[in-house]
């Protein structure tokens, strides 16, 4: 279960990276994040995004157009 | 020292379009954990003018822009504009204040933020925004033109910023 949910739903390139990071920022290392996109790119970016600041992608999903990401804080 | 985890950008274009790329790529890269620094020279200065969104999309001398309605029925929207009007078209005076609105609208239909917010952005990220003051005294501007937390340098300071990181961008 997420600690915290961030809806970028409607949100084209960089903003779902750029909240992303925000929400982060605002947590404790061990929490985890639930990030919804419908921005395809967000796919590759957000495991991009993960391997470059070290945080952890648990999961990554697709549902019916929406991308559904947990990712938890280092 | 050396610092890996560095990147620059010159920027050097002033249309509204083309203050999208420097401020998306600094937003990103500071958001995963660059350290980044802009220097603005030249037109990119008007990126750094206090309300950007005066910015003009131009359609002269801009040939591979689409152009394609932001409303209407799909099939109108699927219609590129761009190659069906002559040139001399786009040279007259309504031509950039139509070609502007559309872009924006289109930006604002795709869910792409403001430039004016990515810049913010990149401030509250801490990207370091760099002014030539050999192209600020060139073009008449005054410090009091542009936004505050920005620095003036010259081509030296450029390179003092870029002797360290292994991503420097002209654009």
């Amino acid at each position: 279960m997420a600690d915290e949910t961030l809806d970028a739903s409607g949100l084209n390139c960089p903003l779902p990276i750029l909240k992303t990071k925000k929400a982060l920022s605002k947590m404790d290392a061990g929490q985890v994040l639930e990030v919804i996109s419908t921005d395809a790119g967000s796919v590759k970016d957000i495991e991009a995004f993960c391997n470059q600041t070290g945080n952890k992608l648990i999961s990554n999903a697709e549902d019916g157009g929406k991308y559904l990401f947990t990712i938890e804080k280092v | 020292m050396a610092n890996n985890n560095k990147m620059t950008i010159i920027a050097t274009k002033g249309t509204y379009d083309w203050g999208y790329p420097p401020f998306i790529l600094a937003s990103t890269a500071v958001a995963m954990d660059k350290e980044v620094t802009i220097f603005f020279t030249f037109y990119g200065l008007n990126l750094l003018l206090k309300d950007p969104e005066k910015l003009k999309v131009t359609p002269v001398g801009n040939p591979a822009m689409p152009m394609k309605m932001p409303f209407g029925p799909k099939w109108l929207k699927n219609i590129d504009f761009g190659p069906k009007i002559p040139n001399v078209l786009w040279n007259l005076p309504f031509a950039e204040s139509l070609v502007t609105w559309m872009m924006k609208k289109t930006i604002e239909n795709c869910g792409v933020a403001k430039l004016t917010d990515l810049r913010s952005m990149c401030q509250e990220f801490d990207v370091k925004f760099i002014a030539c003051q050999m192209t600020v005294d060139l073009f008449g501007y005054s410090k009091d033109d542009f936004i505050d937390g920005i620095e003036f340098g010259g081509a030296a300071t450029y390179f003092d910023e870029a002797s360290s990181g292994d991503h420097h961008l002209y654009m």
